[in-house]
């Protein structure tokens, strides 16, 4: 019998489905993971209950890949519950790490998600206009749903974190070499980024078509050029994350022909990876004349979406004004 | 009106050679203007990163302003044209969050303009005081714990 190997726990919050999906693409080497570890909770795949963590005791659990923001109070609870039971946390993937495509939520509440969400999409059929509320009268009984915050939270904004595995999804060899790590007690310091600390452009093989002096007179959106695929996209005038975000995935999106879009987030040098973006771009546009700047300004459709697509939650001002927003 | 006894937090960087020195000379020669600008010596305005205006407003700045030499008088030649890409990008996405432009302001103020810049400081804060206080609250102190 085999007895104590290190217990894992994967719990999901506000998530794409992604996460579970490149835990699952480890392909052989799942078993691998299987054969050295118990997993001991993981939703998505086994029937574990709530109750049975409850049951465990506190730190019992070698570690837990939690993946996914926090926007309901019933993550919260939940990603709560496992710290206290788990010797080590991991923000599994861009949401967890950064709010990731959720955290664009932060441009919007509550209030403004639901009417969009329940009631004017074209596609909504709601005649009642009938909302989610957090407690319902059934036949006398009461019914509760979590309660949806007006923001979203990255995973350490709700819990201490101990580290970082980056990307939308987390690439295999980042996710296996992690797992050994961590079983072979071989860790960085806490708090650490588990992939090199620098930009996507050091890694990337268009780099060296960049120009001496790289500028751009417009900037265009990926569909509207016949791609270059050999030549850096910004040289194209396209906007590409790759000198503002952090390396480590192989360059997936690159080698797909599109621009990197930065869901590594950035380096441990950058605070905020939109405003360090934002910087670069700015600094690369090709004129110094205030009218000829503006119209150039002007083609960059959605700079705050496109800087913060993934890292909203995790930037400076976490998200939109309140008061802005009706 | 509760606005009135609003007194507006202002944030300035000013470039060493010519802004912070304009801003001295205004000092020196007795001028008087408002008081709400808390002035940040900064060696170019090239030298402000679009983070540390994003820190000042979080932080409770109610407006944020760079000043820097004028256009072909920057003592690092091309600073100042950096800062004024950086900021026409900046302003247009501040107002994605709720920012007004009005808020984040660009000068170029000369080491002889004590004048100008008395103005400037005295014109931002009315126009700070009409908008009101930014309230920027980072997600904090809603209903998450209710
Ligand atoms: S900007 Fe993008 S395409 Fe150009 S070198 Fe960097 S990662 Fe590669
Ligand atoms: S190229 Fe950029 S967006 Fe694509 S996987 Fe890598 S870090 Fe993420
Ligand atoms: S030194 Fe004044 S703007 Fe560069």
């Amino acid at each position: 019998m085999s007895t104590e190997k290190p217990k894992v726990a994967f719990y999901w919050c506000a998530s794409c489905g992604g996460c579970e999906e490149a835990v699952i693409d480890l392909a052989e080497d799942i078993l691998k993971v299987v054969e050295a570890v118990d997993i001991v909770f993981w939703p998505v795949a086994l029937d574990f209950k709530k109750k049975d963590v409850e049951a465990m005791k506190d730190g019992s659990i070698a570690v837990s890949f939690i993946n996914g923001a926090v926007r309901l109070s019933e993550q919260e609870e939940m990603v709560k519950l496992l710290r206290q039971k788990s010797g080590l946390v991991v923000a599994f993937g861009s949401c967890s790490h950064l709010g990731g495509i959720p955290g664009l939520g932060n441009f919007w509440n509550k209030e403004t998600i639901f009417r969009r969400a329940y009631l004017t999409t074209p596609s909504t059929d709601n005649p009642d206009g009938t909302v989610p509320l957090e407690k319902t009268e059934v036949d006398g009984k009461e019914l509760t749903l979590p309660r949806f915050y007006d923001t979203v939270y990255t995973l350490d904004q709700v819990i201490d974190v101990d580290y970082y595995l980056p990307g939308c999804a987390p690439p295999p060899d980042l996710i296996m070499n992690a797992l050994q790590a961590i079983l072979e007690g071989k860790l960085p310091p806490k708090g650490a980024v588990l992939s090199p600390n620098k930009s996507l452009c050091d890694d990337c093989k268009r780099n060296e078509s960049k120009p001496e002096k790289l500028t751009i007179k417009e900037i265009k959106r990926p569909w509207e050029v016949e791609l270059d695929p050999e030549k850096c996209f910004l040289a194209q005038g396209v906007i590409c994350m790759g000198p503002a975000t952090r390396t480590g995935c192989g360059e997936r999106c690159i080698e797909a022909n599109m621009p990197c879009r930065g869901c590594f987030g950035p380096t441990d040098q950058v605070i905020d990876q939109g405003a360090k973006f934002l910087s670069s771009l700015a600094s690369i546009l090709d004129t110094d004349d205030e009218k000829e700047i503006e119209k150039i300004v002007d083609t960059i459709v959605d700079p705050a979406g496109t800087f913060y697509r993934f890292s909203l939650p995790s930037s400076i001002f976490r998200r939109r004004r309140m008061e802005d927003i009706k | 009106m509760a606005n009135e006894a609003f007194e507006p937090k202002l944030v300035g960087f000013l470039c060493n050679w010519c802004s912070y020195t304009g801003a001295d000379l205004a000092g020196t020669a007795r001028m008087t203007y408002a008081p709400n600008i808390r002035i940040i010596r900064v060696m170019c305005s090239g030298r402000v990163d679009p983070q540390f205006v994003l820190k000042a407003f979080i932080e409770g700045a109610d407006g944020v302003l760079i000043s820097g030499c004028h256009p072909g008088d920057c003592h690092y030649q091309e600073g100042n044209y950096n800062a004024l890409r950086r900021h026409r990008l900046l302003s247009k996405m501040l107002e994605q969050f709720g920012i007004e432009r009005e808020r984040f302001r660009l000068e170029w103020v000369s080491a002889a303009e004590g004048v100008k810049f008395q103005q400037i400081c005295d014109e931002f804060t009315e126009q700070i005081k009409k908008l009101g206080p930014l309230n920027l609250n980072g997600g904090k102190d809603e209903h998450r714990e209710a």
